[in-house]
C-alpha cells in the first residue's frame, strides 16, 4: 500500500513537473536568446521580406507593389547578372585560392623550426590592417603608372597590367589582396595541422606511406572539418564581399568616394560590382530600398542554399576522416 | 530540445507582432506643409552643413553672424561635416536639423517627391520671394516636378583652364572656341615618350579623368538629358551622339589604353600634385574652385580660364557651361521650421550675405543681384570672371533632378565608358537600349 501511494505521488509529481517545465522554465531561460533573435534576426528578416514587396524610399511609407521588384530583378535589371557573375567569380576563384594559400602557408609554418614565432607573426600581421586602409594601400602599390609592383615588373622587362584600372585584372588584384590578408585562416589551419596526431603519421610512415600519401590520407582527413569551416565562412564572406570592391574601384577610378556621379558602380566597367554593392547602390543611392530588399532576400536564399549544400557534404568529409 | 506547441505559438506571435509593429512604425507619407506659424520669442536652431575646412567653417560662421544681426531672436548652431546621407538618416530618424545645406543636388528628386524636405512654396508665396532672381538652370536643379523643396546656395560652374606657357610653346595665344579647335590644339600640345606613353596631354577627353565627365561636355553640344516626362533623352537628342563621337575621335587618337595608363598615374585631384598644376595637362575642364586651390597651395602654373569651346555647328553655345551647386532647405520634422525657413531665405536670397559667402568660399553666388553686385570681389578677378559669365549665360545648363538620385547620369557614365573603350559597336542602337533600360528602372520608384 505504501509502495502504491509513493508511486502515485511520484506520478503526480512527474506530471506536475512535465506541466510546468516545458512550458515555462525553458521559455524563461530562452527569453534572452528569443529576444535577441527576434529583434536582431527574425524582425529584420521579416521586414526585409515585407519591404521587398513594396516601393520604399526610406523617407515615406512603403507602398505595396506585389511582385514588381522580383519581376524587374529577373527580367529587366541590366546590372544584376553582371553583379551575380562577379560575386560568383569571387566564390569560385577567391575562396579556393584563399583556402589553398592559407593551407600552403600553414604547412610551411609547421616545418619551420627556428624563428617559428616570428614567421607566424609576419603571416598574421596583414590581417590586422583595416580593410579600407589595406585596399587603398594595395591600389597605390598596384598603380599601373607609378606603383612599385609595375616598376619592379618593368625592371625585369615585363609590362605590368593596368590592375585596378583594367576590368580583366581588377578582380585578380582583389584576390591578391585577400591572399595577403589571410592571416586569420592561416592561424586556424596551422592549429588544425599541429593537432593532427603524430602517431598517425608515424604509423603511416612505418607502413611505407610516402609524404604525399601521408598528406592525402592522414593530414587532409584530420583537418577536413576545419577546411569545411574555411570554405563555408569563405563562401559567406564572398557573398557579402563589399568593402574592398567599393574602395578599390573608387580609389582606382580617382573618385575616392561612392556618392552618385557619372562613374558607373563597380569601376572599371562594373568589374568590381558585387551583389551587395549593387544592393547598396539601389537602396542608398537610388532610393529603391524596396528593390534592394528584394535583392537582399535573393542573396539570403542563395547563401542559405550554398551553406545547405556544403553542410550536407559534411557527412562525407567526416566519413572519410573516420 | 523541442519546443511545445504553446511555446512555439508564443514565439511566432511575438515575431509577427514585432514585425507588424515595425511596419506600423515606418515613416509616414509626405505631407504638404502649410507655412508654420511665425516664431515668437528667442529660439536656437540647428543648421547642418557639409563644409569642414577651417576656412570654410569660419566663412559659415561669418554669414551666420550676419543672419543673427538681422534676426536677433534666432541663434543658429552650425554643425559642420554633415553629408547628404546623414541628413537623410536624421529625417528618417525623426531628429533632423532645422535647416540643412548639402553638396548633393542629386538627392533633390527623392527629398522633394517624398516630402523629406518641406515644400517651400507656401513660404515663398507668403514672403513674396522673387524666384526670377535665380537663373533658370539653377532653379531647375533645386526643384522637382514643380515642387520647390530646396533653394540654391552658391553654385559651381565649369569652364576651360589652359596653361599659357604650354600654349605659347605650341604657337597659340588664345584658348579654343570650337570643339574642332580643341581637338586640333590637343594634338599639337600632346607630348609622348619614345615608347608612345603620354607625357603631356593637350586635353584629356577620357571620361572619368578629373572633371572630364559627360555632364561637363554636354552643354557644349546643347544636349538635354531628360524629356519633359522625366524619361531619358539620350537616343532622341542627336547632341549626345555628336558629343560621344567627338570625344571618341580624340580618345582614339591618343589610344584608350595609353589614356588609361596616363590617368592612373595622375596626381591627386585635391592636392598640389594635380596634373594641371604640374604641367602634365595643358587644358582641362574644371570648376571655379580650382582657382582658389591653385592660389592656396602656392601653385606656380601660369594659366588662364575661358568658357568651354562649343560644338562647331552651335557657335551660339560658346560662353555656356555646366552648372551644379549646393542646396539648402528645411527637413521634415524640423522643430523650428519657421526659423529654419528664415535662415534658408536669408542665405539664399540676401545679396550681402551671398556676396560675402561667395567671396569667402570662392564659389559663384546664386542670384543675379549678387552676381552683379559691385561688392563681389570675385568679379574683379580675371581668372574667376569667366565662371561668373558662364553662370549668367542663358544656355548654361544643370542636371535635372530625378526621384532615383540622378541614376540616368550613372547609367550614361557606364555606357560612355564602354563606348570610349571601343566596346559599343553601334552607337545609335546602344543609346536606344540605354534609354530603354533607364526608363524601365524608373518604375521601381513610381
Amino acid at each position: 500500500m505504501a509502495v502504491v501511494t509513493t508511486r502515485a505521488t511520484h506520478r503526480r509529481a512527474v506530471a506536475r513537473s512535465r506541466w510546468r517545465g516545458p512550458k515555462v522554465a525553458p521559455l524563461f531561460f530562452l527569453a534572452p536568446w528569443l529576444a535577441g533573435i527576434t529583434l536582431f534576426f527574425a524582425y529584420p528578416l521579416a521586414m526585409t521580406v515585407y519591404l521587398s514587396f513594396t516601393s520604399y524610399t526610406m523617407l515615406d511609407r512603403p507602398e505595396p507593389v506585389g511582385l514588381r521588384n522580383y519581376v524587374y530583378m529577373f527580367t529587366e535589371d541590366p546590372r544584376l547578372w553582371q553583379a551575380v557573375g562577379n560575386t560568383g567569380w569571387f566564390i569560385a576563384v577567391m575562396v579556393p585560392a584563399q583556402v589553398l594559400f592559407a593551407l600552403g602557408a600553414a604547412l610551411v609554418l609547421t616545418r619551420i623550426k627556428s624563428g617559428a614565432g616570428f614567421f607566424r607573426t609576419v603571416f598574421y600581421l596583414p590581417s590586422l590592417a583595416p580593410p579600407v586602409a589595406a585596399t587603398v594601400a594595395f591600389v597605390f602599390l598596384f598603380n599601373p603608372a607609378t606603383g612599385p609592383v609595375n616598376q619592379v615588373l618593368a625592371a625585369v622587362g615585363v609590362e605590368g597590367p593596368l590592375w585596378f584600372s583594367d576590368p580583366a585584372w581588377a578582380k585578380p588584384g582583389l584576390v591578391l589582396l585577400a591572399l595577403w590578408g589571410s592571416g586569420n585562416l592561416i592561424v586556424i589551419l596551422l592549429a588544425a595541422l599541429l593537432d593532427v596526431p603524430a602517431e598517425l603519421h608515424e604509423a603511416a610512415a612505418i607502413d611505407g606511406a610516402s609524404s604525399r600519401q601521408r598528406f592525402v590520407h592522414v593530414t587532409l582527413p584530420s583537418i577536413a572539418p576545419v577546411l569545411l569551416f574555411a570554405v563555408v565562412t569563405g563562401v559567406i564572406g564572398a557573398l557579402q564581399y563589399f568593402t574592398q570592391a567599393v574602395v578599390a574601384g573608387s580609389v582606382a577610378s580617382g573618385s575616392a568616394d561612392i556618392t552618385p556621379s557619372a562613374q558607373s558602380p563597380g569601376p572599371p566597367e562594373g568589374s568590381t560590382l558585387t551583389l551587395p554593392y549593387w544592393l547598396f547602390v539601389q537602396g542608398f543611392q537610388r532610393f529603391n530600398m524596396g528593390y534592394a530588399c528584394a535583392l537582399a532576400v535573393m542573396l539570403f536564399l542563395v547563401s542559405l542554399a550554398f551553406i545547405a549544400v556544403l553542410l550536407r557534404r559534411r557527412s562525407g568529409f567526416a566519413g572519410s576522416a573516420a | 530540445m523541442k519546443l511545445s506547441r504553446p511555446g512555439f505559438t508564443v514565439m511566432f506571435a511575438t515575431f509577427l507582432s514585432t514585425a507588424f509593429l515595425a511596419v506600423a512604425c515606418t515613416p509616414g507619407g509626405a505631407d504638404r506643409d502649410a507655412p508654420a506659424p511665425e516664431q515668437k520669442g528667442p529660439v536656437t536652431i540647428t543648421f547642418w552643413h557639409p563644409l569642414k575646412d577651417p576656412n570654410e567653417v569660419k566663412a559659415v560662421q561669418g554669414v551666420l553672424d550676419k543672419f543673427h544681426a538681422a534676426h536677433p531672436d534666432i541663434t543658429v548652431k552650425p554643425v559642420p561635416a554633415q553629408d547628404a546621407d546623414k541628413i537623410t538618416q536624421s529625417i528618417r530618424g525623426g531628429n533632423p536639423p532645422d535647416a540643412a545645406l548639402s553638396f548633393n543636388a542629386n538627392s533633390v528628386g527623392a527629398w522633394c517627391s517624398t516630402g523629406a524636405f518641406q515644400d517651400l512654396g507656401p513660404w515663398i508665396e507668403r514672403d513674396k520671394v522673387d524666384l526670377e532672381q535665380i537663373p533658370a538652370a539653377v532653379r531647375a536643379y533645386t526643384e522637382f516636378r514643380g515642387k520647390r523643396c530646396t533653394m540654391p546656395l552658391l553654385a559651381d560652374t565649369f569652364a576651360l583652364y589652359y596653361n599659357k606657357k604650354l600654349l605659347a610653346q605650341a604657337g597659340y595665344d588664345k584658348p579654343p572656341k570650337t570643339m574642332s579647335e580643341l581637338a586640333e590644339m590637343t594634338k599639337r600640345l600632346t607630348k609622348r615618350s619614345a615608347d608612345g606613353a603620354i607625357e603631356v596631354a593637350g586635353f584629356v577627353p577620357f571620361l572619368g579623368t578629373y572633371q572630364s565627365v559627360a555632364e561637363h561636355f554636354t552643354p557644349s553640344f546643347g544636349a538635354k538629358w531628360l524629356k519633359p516626362d522625366g524619361t531619358a533623352n539620350f537616343a532622341e537628342d542627336a547632341a549626345f551622339s555628336a558629343m560621344l563621337n567627338w570625344q571618341k575621335g580624340l580618345v582614339d587618337w591618343f589610344g584608350a589604353d595609353k589614356l588609361t595608363r596616363f590617368q592612373a598615374g595622375l596626381g591627386d585631384e585635391w592636392s598640389a600634385q594635380h596634373a594641371f598644376e604640374t604641367g602634365k595637362i595643358a587644358m582641362m575642364v574644371d570648376g571655379e574652385w580650382r582657382t582658389s586651390f591653385i592660389k592656396n597651395n602656392g601653385g606656380k602654373v601660369d594659366y588662364g580660364t575661358a568658357p568651354m569651346p562649343a560644338a562647331d555647328d552651335r557657335p551660339d553655345l560658346y560662353g555656356a557651361g555646366a552648372i551644379g551647386g549646393n542646396i539648402i532647405g528645411v527637413p521634415k520634422g524640423a522643430k523650428h521650421a519657421e526659423a529654419g525657413w528664415k535662415l534658408v531665405k536669408f542665405l539664399s536670397t540676401d545679396t550681402a550675405a551671398l556676396v560675402s559667402f561667395a567671396d569667402a568660399l570662392h564659389n559663384v553666388p546664386t542670384t543675379l543681384a549678387a552676381l552683379r553686385s559691385p561688392d563681389l570681389k570675385l568679379a574683379k578677378d580675371p581668372l574667376f570672371k569667366p565662371f561668373l559669365d558662364v553662370f549668367a549665360h542663358p544656355a548654361s545648363s544643370s542636371l535635372p533632378a530625378t526621384a532615383d538620385g540622378g541614376a540616368y547620369l550613372n547609367n550614361f557614365g557606364e555606357f560612355a565608358d564602354k563606348w570610349q573603350k571601343g566596346k559599343v559597336p553601334d552607337l545609335a542602337a546602344g543609346l536606344k537600349e540605354l534609354a530603354r533600360q533607364n526608363d524601365s528602372a524608373l518604375k521601381l520608384g513610381s
